[in-house]
């Protein structure tokens, strides 16, 4: 039982260690500041990991400065160093000690990996949320609650969230990284599930972490953790009946020109992203970041401008038509589109 | 070790004559069977391949020193990243391995050419419609036609095909050499490391390469002849290409690292003066990272899913990995101890490769563990990872073994001064370039990405990783420097020239002899020259008298076998394309074109197997003469 024992001398020194690594990066974004079980799961393995290989670098590098200093070749030396052949007992040493300390990680490694394996997907009090990735955006549906939509995933706080998780074209991968480790989406077939949840409320930026084409740097999202009443609450907004433009006029453009391939409500086609409540979203296209402030983006209505006038140029390889080229929009049309949508908020 | 020349005293064959046409310039390079040559083209050509791969680097960091950069667009940043990754582990580093491999073995023409061919057909991808865009790894369905419509994934598929058929007719050869052509008393736990881990590399080769193989047929098919393996709509399935790939792929990653190792095993012994520590537990832990290597494929693929069993029995069997390559550390670092340590360049190199390549080794275990790599997979901690083995692994045992060798290879001593000064801009600019990156990743920046948000913390680091490679490539040119200066010194290097040489290559001439030994010599045990050296003899105890060497005839056969199979992939390649002109579309069409390279190379073949070709003989009168 000797190594459990070094086990737990190593744990001092893994706190101290998750204190200077907590430093690193943003709160909303870092694998080094979690904010929530399943990250923070594979934050302790990461901190024993790196503990017990500072701990074999120290000895690597004191070993390697020693012999460099000590055993150099002073000039004018000619007699001949003894040849040693091994040694015995030093050579078990290095082989058994590095071996205690593969298992000192692999029972923790084991442990974790079945209790990641937990999906949540029969457990009633889990909220189900059905992903689908597509180039170059996702796609999120309730389906308990009968609710779609895209970019922004809205959880309740606490709550363990079941994730069915597949992709409409090429493979994409799933990151939140506050929140929890990636999980790939695959095509029919090889659906994949997994599960995280976020006790604390707050928006956590997640990212597509398998290459997916040229703008998989640009296939961003949100979770956006919410009390459990705010949850009910945009539930019931996003079935409340499709607000379309007040203008009859540009409500038809619209109709015709954006419904084709988005849906707003029970209205029109979700081939593309569901624009339910745009108004409220975090961010256009998932890579313009709404802040009225500007200092992390721009306002939303600002945002939505520059994505109609060239979607291509925002995303390259996006398969939206252009709104002027393509769909023959007017720029006064665009225009309005991008001011309804910007006030198509959610209670 | 082997040597070429082989003396046959007794039943000469009814030979060709002493006569023979010997060619000069471009064909002498061309018919060349002389190994040694053989060995000068690989590192010129995996000299050329790694230059381009890195100035793809170059580009790519710049694109990356500031967020929402625009010096690229998405598409070339993609195709950049794909062939940086294809041309540096296929192309680049690959060949300069073999370069130094065959230092020992015999003939290698066939798989050069081959090598070269495929190389070359995959680096056209640049000026013949686009390059391949789908990573090096080339995941289904992105590396589809339904997603990479360009034809750069088949210069992929069918440039590797050929290039990896190249490196496998050389991973025999080289086991072939060293079975059958040790000299007498060169038992195998007499071998030196180098060549041990060549001979572990090969075997490494000749099991992982069928694997690569079948997945490109695969995916050729699906793309030209439209087959189903990896669409899933038709019941294929993508994941099955993760497999196969990495079934190859993490061999390939031993393949790469273990000449680094034999290298360095090599390197530290001679410049420590002293034997190499424990070398039978050496070899063991080779042959084990060589067994285990095909164990542990799915530790890069724990996000795609594939349930906690796998998950936890691929994580505990890379760990294990740590075992036989902590072992290897050790031995290296207790044979300097109590040594006589010369801080010569290529020891500087070996001697920073061990705490660089001990700290990719850490990240490694770090990733083994499968609940801790759902957050670093995909992610610049992984890039961070992999280039500190494969750079700081690897490249910096390259640079030891050329600094080291160079002398033999060409009779020229690289400027000592010069070296010194690629070593430090070399290794402070790699630690800068990757060290940050393993924060980045922490920090959720994902890999592969063409340009990055601002705010999200990642610019300082990034500024500094691309500063770093700047310095790298500085080092670089200083090497290019040294290489050019030297050139035009005279070829006057000693036998022995680092004084302390312990094995049988310091006992003849820099360059050596077209037929390396006169006499075959008698090996006595572990570093053979240094225990001739130290009973007080010069030179080796010849195991034969001076006889006539028996030599292979130069050759343009495999030349040719090579530019068929080009020709033919070329042709199968754009078989269902439609051309202007309408000849061309008959032509290729028809599958004309490819069924002229396989005539080609079938045809040379055929002449290769009919004609019997006795090679011819160097006298002892001429071997007297020198």
């Amino acid at each position: 039982m000797i190594t459990w024992q070094g086990g737990k001398r190593l744990l001092p020194m893994t706190a101290a260690l998750g204190l200077i690594l907590a430093g690193c990066g943003r709160e909303d974004l870092s694998v080094l500041r979690p904010q929530g079980p399943a990250a923070e799961s594979s934050f302790d393995l990461m901190k024993l990991s790196i503990t017990i290989m500072i701990a074999v670098l120290l000895i690597v590098f004191s070993i390697a400065a020693y012999v460099l200093v000590k055993f150099r070749r002073k000039p004018g030396r000619r007699e001949i160093p003894v040849q040693v052949e091994g040694n015995f007992k030093l050579e078990v040493v290095w082989t058994v000690i590095p071996l205690i300390l593969v298992v000192i990680l692999a029972v923790p490694t084991v442990k974790a990996v079945f209790a990641a394996g937990n999906d949540h997907a029969d457990d009633p009090d889990a909220v189900k949320v059905k992903v689908t990735g597509h180039q170059y955006w996702w796609e999120f549906e309730y389906t308990d609650y009968g609710v779609k939509t895209a970019q922004d995933l809205v959880i309740p706080a606490g709550k363990d969230i079941a994730f069915e998780l597949r992709t409409a074209d090429v493979l994409h991968s799933f990151w939140v990284p506050s929140l929890s480790g990636k999980i790939d989406t695959n095509p029919d077939g090889t659906v994949n599930r997994f599960s995280f949840s976020a006790p604390n409320e707050g928006v956590y930026r997640g990212k597509c972490a398998e290459l997916c084409g040229p703008s998989h740097g640009f296939m961003e999202f949100k979770v956006k953790s919410v009390s459990e009443a705010e949850f009910e609450q945009w539930l019931a907004s996003m079935k409340a009946p499709a607000v379309l433009p007040e203008d009859p006029q540009l409500a038809e453009t619209f109709r015709s020109a954006c419904l084709r391939c988005h849906a707003v409500g029970d209205q029109g086609l979700a081939v593309g992203p569901d624009l339910t409540g745009f108004g409220s979203r975090e961010s256009v296209a998932g890579i313009l970041l709404n802040d009225d402030t500007g200092a992390d983006g721009a306002p939303i209505l600002e945002n939505i401008q520059t994505w109609l006038r060239d979607p291509e140029s925002v995303k390259p390889g996006n398969t939206m038509p252009d709104p002027k080229a393509d769909l023959g929009l007017t720029d006064a049309e665009i225009d309005g589109i991008a001011e309804y949508l910007a006030g198509y908020t959610l209670e | 070790m082997a040597q070429t020349a082989q003396s046959l005293n007794s039943a000469r064959p009814p030979a060709t004559g002493h006569r023979v046409k010997r060619h000069t310039g471009l064909m002498d390079w061309i018919t060349t069977v002389d190994h040694k040559k053989i060995a000068v083209l690989y590192l010129w050509a995996g000299g050329f391949f790694f230059g381009i791969g890195g100035l793809e680097a170059i580009l790519i960091r710049i694109q990356l020193i500031k967020p929402m950069n625009t010096f690229l667009d998405a598409q070339t940043f993609n195709e950049l990243i794909t062939m940086h990754g294809t041309t540096m582990i296929f192309l680049g580093v690959m060949p300069v391995i073999f370069a130094l491999m065959n230092a020992f073995p015999s003939s290698a023409d066939r798989g050069f050419w081959t090598f070269l061919f495929g190389g070359l057909l995959l680096n056209l991808s640049w000026v013949m419609g686009g390059a391949p865009d789908a990573g090096w790894t080339a995941y289904t369905p992105l590396s589809s036609t339904t997603y990479s419509a360009t034809h750069g994934v088949d210069f992929y598929t069918i440039g590797l095909q050929i290039a990896g058929l190249g490196t496998l007719i050389g991973g025999i050869n080289f086991l072939a050499t060293i079975i059958t052509m040790r000299a007498p008393g060169m038992s195998y736990m007499r071998m030196p490391m180098f060549a041990w881990a060549t001979f572990i590399t090969s075997a490494i080769i000749l099991f992982a390469f069928p694997a690569i193989t079948v997945g490109l047929v695969l995916l050729t098919f699906d793309r030209i002849l439209g087959a189903n393996f990896f669409n899933p709509e038709t019941g294929g399935n993508p994941v099955l290409w993760q497999h196969i790939f990495w079934i190859f792929g993490h061999p390939e990653v031993y393949i790469l690292i273990l000449p680094a190792f034999g290298i360095i095993s090599e390197v530290i012994p001679t410049f420590s003066r002293k034997r190499l520590f424990g070398y039978s537990s050496m070899v063991f832990a080779t042959l084990l990272i060589a067994f285990l290597g095909f164990m542990v494929w799915a530790h890069h693929m724990f996000t795609t899913g594939l349930g906690p069993v796998a998950n936890a029995l691929f994580s505990v069997s890379t760990m294990l990995i740590a075992v036989p390559t902590g072992i290897k550390i050790f031995n290296w670092l207790f044979t300097m101890w109590g040594g006589q340590v010369r801080f010569t360049t290529p020891n500087l190199f070996a001697v920073g490769f061990i705490p660089t390549f001990t700290m990719g080794g850490v990240t490694g275990v770090m990733l083994a563990s499968a609940p801790a790599d759902f957050q670093f997979h995909d992610t610049y901690f992984v890039v961070a990872h992999f280039h500190y083995v494969i750079v700081g692994g690897l490249v910096l045992g390259l640079f030891a073994g050329l600094h080291y060798w160079w002398p033999k290879m060409f009779g020229r001593m690289l400027s000592e001064t010069l070296g010194k000064w690629t070593f430090w801009t070399f290794i402070i600019g790699f630690h800068l370039t990757f060290f940050v990156q393993h924060f980045l990743g922490l920090m959720g920046m994902q890999r592969r990405v063409f340009t990055y948000l601002p705010n999200q913390q990642f610019d300082t680091l990034n500024l500094v990783s691309t500063v770093g490679a700047g310095l790298m490539g500085v080092g670089m040119l200083i090497f290019l420097w040294n290489i050019f200066i030297t050139s035009r010194k005279p070829a006057d290097a000693a036998d022995d020239p680092w004084e302390d040489g312990r094995t049988l290559e310091w006992t003849i001439p820099s360059p050596p002899p077209e037929y390396n030994f006169k006499q075959t010599p008698l090996v006595r045990g572990i570093d053979a020259f240094w225990k001739e050296k130290r009973a007080g003899h010069t030179s080796m105890t010849p195991s034969e008298p001076v006889g006539s060497i028996h030599m292979p005839s130069a050759t343009i056969l495999p030349f040719l076998m090579s530019a068929g199979i080009f020709i033919a992939g070329l042709g199968f390649m754009f078989s269902r394309d439609t051309f202007g002109s309408d000849l061309l579309s008959f032509l290729f069409n028809n599958y004309i074109v490819t069924g002229l390279g396989l005539v080609i190379t079938f045809g040379s073949m055929l002449l290769r197997s009919l004609f019997d070709d006795h090679g011819w003989h160097i006298e002892p009168e001429e071997l007297e003469g020198r």
